[in-house]
């Protein structure tokens, strides 16, 4: 098989993982914070990629044009969820939080299916089938865009956590709960507001994925999964750790489809989740916990 | 008075007595039918992938069943009332849901567009005595179990094959096309894995012109198919070899036209590139793909009766395989039902196998089962995407255009 064929795959797996461990970041800034793991993950998602599609089907805006205002929208339906629903189960067992988001989940996938019906949705932009040639390399347009975008949102979301005055204080609340209580941190708004924030981030993942491939009701539960793979392999709570996940099970799944066989290609993603469980479990960048 | 009461009161006459043997005898030739009127609508449970990755051409083969009722009345067959069911496009909820369908009291079951799907509701149809009316579902074990309440009234994976290589060769001699290489790419479930191994087996029978450089399996729910066509890309050949769903074949035409690759067909022996939202998806783009598939026969007088009332239910929607193999099933339960004038399971699987009818759709004879209850009279067509619509090419006598090659590159296409 000619070299160029696995320069074009690496460089498209590259590219659809970067936009995964986006979506995955959120799931990791959820789980580092409020330790509570969000089963709707996907499914909220999947909301942000029918407004997406439906932006663009009735009023022709750009899916990356509307990134921010998707993402914002999220962002508040995040908040209201956890300060509204999720926040009396914060000191229950975790089966009951696990519960609830699974209705959560299975709640918005109806709603999705009775407003939008069971047929896929596409966003067609202009640049849609558009793809640059660099040499032997052909790149697909719209999955560069995602990319670029995908790393734009992680850097704000890093620079929020590393050098806002609110960023640190959610920092201290993953930190030490008690001691954010004792200096007087609104800690269930600070948990409110970084729900927000895991949901934005896989609001802003949705919009750059409509881009990239047809959104369904039923597609959220795959999403979750493939988050789950890769926040572990990255490090839960980790957030270079699900970046580098991301791209980690994209690449690793473009290969081993070229290589071995496309269809046995999720069988790898797991095969790397194994192995991480067995040989590093905290994940690759996560931290070890005493 | 005395004589006038007797007759007043008997209503007894030379022109009574006549009218009443006659109603007697009408009565007696209908019996059937009226125990059939007595027993009121034969309860069909409906059972279709309306959720999940098949949800669109589950919903596609519902409008089959919309248009049913109008015409099965104009023909004159007995009402059927239909009790609808969603698979998921999951095997086991399709078992669990035909186990539902039977509690409620379903007479009969029609379904379930996927093999998989099928197969599980075959089981449970056949341990609970109900007949089962397949109207799309091509794996052959299906009908080789020596089941005796299922039937299938569409062709299995080796007769959609073979009848694809006998229309591609006709397809071949039309056009002056001789092509020498191909690359196959077909979805990794029952029906896929199905095709994939009568393609090995039927292929060498036909001496087709061309060989297949790579089989390239891929999962059917799969989000993003960019790896697997750059895989047929790198083979170099010249044709592309298709057994797919609707969503892998609307990812696949993009992942053509992004990586800047265009075959000289497209040649699908299965559903996704003729169905109606793949066309509406692409556009321009869906043109030119060639589909070896059962299909109807454009000539045929319901056919023309099935155009009509798909146009009235749901305007815009080109006639598909979706929608008349879903109402021939249908067909086939009415007609069963009306023969055997009971909604007894075991009478009704008795009519359905002795099934004869020839003012059909599909192309081929009519419908008729054999001993396994597989119609194995059924014919494929060969259609190709032109401008939004569907024509079709191949066999000879039910075509109605003559088919274009090679396919117009994609990035040709204003």
């Amino acid at each position: 098989m000619p070299f160029d064929i696995y320069l074009n795959v690496a460089v498209g797996g590259i590219l659809t993982g970067l936009v995964y461990g986006l979506m995955a970041l959120g799931l990791s800034v959820i789980f580092g914070v409020v330790r509570v793991v969000n089963f709707a993950h996907g499914e909220m998602m999947t909301v942000a990629m029918y407004i997406a599609v439906t932006l663009f089907s009735a009023f022709h805006l750009d899916p990356l044009i509307m990134l921010v205002p998707i993402a914002a929208t999220l962002g508040a339906f995040g908040y209201a969820l956890q300060a509204g629903v999720i926040n009396p189960f914060i000191t229950r067992p975790e089966h009951s939080q696990f519960l609830l988001l699974v209705a959560v989940a299975i709640i918005l996938v109806n709603i999705l299916l009775i407003a939008f019906g069971p047929d896929a949705k596409t966003v067609q932009v202009s640049y849609a089938y558009d793809s640059y040639q660099l040499g032997p390399l052909i790149v697909d347009a719209t999955k560069a865009y995602a990319a670029l975008a995908a790393l734009v949102v992680a850097a704000a979301l890093f620079c929020f956590f590393q050098y806002t005055t609110l960023g640190t204080a959610i920092r201290a609340c993953a930190d030490n709960y008690t001691g954010a209580l004792v200096v007087g941190l609104d800690v269930k708004h600070l948990y409110a507001l970084t729900f927000a924030l895991g949901s934005a981030c896989v609001g802003a993942a949705g919009v750059m994925l409509a881009l990239i491939v047809d959104v369904t009701p039923s597609i959220g539960p795959a999403y979750t999964l493939l988050a789950f793979i890769i926040v572990i392999t990255g490090g839960l709570g980790s957030m270079p750790g699900a970046l580098i996940g991301g791209v980690m099970i994209g690449l690793t799944e473009a290969l081993a489809g070229l290589l071995f066989t496309p269809s046995a290609k999720s069988m790898f993603s797991f095969a790397i989740l194994v192995l991480v469980l067995l040989f590093r479990p905290q994940g690759i960048l996560g931290k070890k916990v005493a | 008075m005395t004589n006038k009461t007797p007759r007043n009161t008997a209503g007894v006459s030379r022109r009574t007595v006549t009218a009443g043997l006659g109603a007697l005898g009408l009565t007696a030739g209908l019996a059937p039918f009226n125990i059939a009127r007595a027993a009121g609508p034969l309860k069909v449970g409906v059972l279709l992938p309306r959720s999940g990755y098949q949800a669109g051409i589950g919903q596609d083969c519902q409008r089959g069943v919309d248009i049913a009722a109008g015409i099965l009345k104009d023909l004159g067959y007995p009402e059927l009332e239909i009790v609808n069911a969603d698979t998921e496009t999951n095997v086991d909820v399709a078992r669990s849901r035909a186990e539902k369908l039977i509690g409620e009291g379903a007479q009969l079951l029609m379904g379930a567009f996927d093999s998989g799907q099928s197969s599980a509701i075959a089981q449970v149809a056949e341990q609970k005595g109900i007949p089962f009316v397949i109207n799309i579902a091509a794996a052959p074990p299906i009908t080789e179990q020596g089941y005796k309440f299922v039937f299938r009234n569409f062709p299995t994976a080796g007769m959609i094959l073979r009848d694809a290589f006998v229309d591609q060769k006709e397809i071949f001699e039309l056009t002056g096309a001789s092509p020498k290489t191909a690359v196959f790419m077909h979805v990794n479930d029952t029906f896929g894995t199905a095709m994939a191994g009568g393609i090995g087996a039927v292929m060498p029978k036909f001496n087709m012109p061309y060989k297949i450089l790579e089989t390239i399996p891929y999962d059917p729910a799969a989000r993003d198919l960019s790896v697997e066509l750059a895989k047929a890309k790198a083979t170099g050949a010249e044709i592309l070899l298709m057994v797919s769903r609707l969503n892998d074949a609307i990812l696949l035409t993009r992942e053509m036209v992004k990586q800047r690759w265009s075959p000289t067909s497209i040649m699908s022996m299965g559903p996704g590139w003729y169905e109606d939202q793949y066309l509406k998806t692409l556009g321009k783009l869906s043109d030119g793909p060639l589909s070896f598939a059962p299909w109807y026969d454009p000539n045929k007088k319901l056919s023309k009766a099935l155009e009509a009332a798909l146009a009235k239910s749901s305007p815009g929607v080109n006639l598909n395989t979706n929608h008349v193999y879903t109402f021939e099933a249908l067909l086939v339960a009415a007609d069963a039902y009306k023969r055997a004038g009971s909604t007894d399971p075991k009478a009704l699987a008795d009519a359905i196998r002795k099934t004869d009818i020839k003012d059909n759709s599909s192309i081929g004879p009519g419908i008729s089962f054999d001993a396994k209850g597989q119609n194995d009279k059924i014919i494929g067509g060969g259609i190709q995407n032109r401008g939004g619509k569907l024509v079709t090419v191949a066999p000879k006598e039910a075509a109605n255009a003559k088919p274009d090659w090679p396919l117009k590159p994609y990035n040709q296409r204003s």
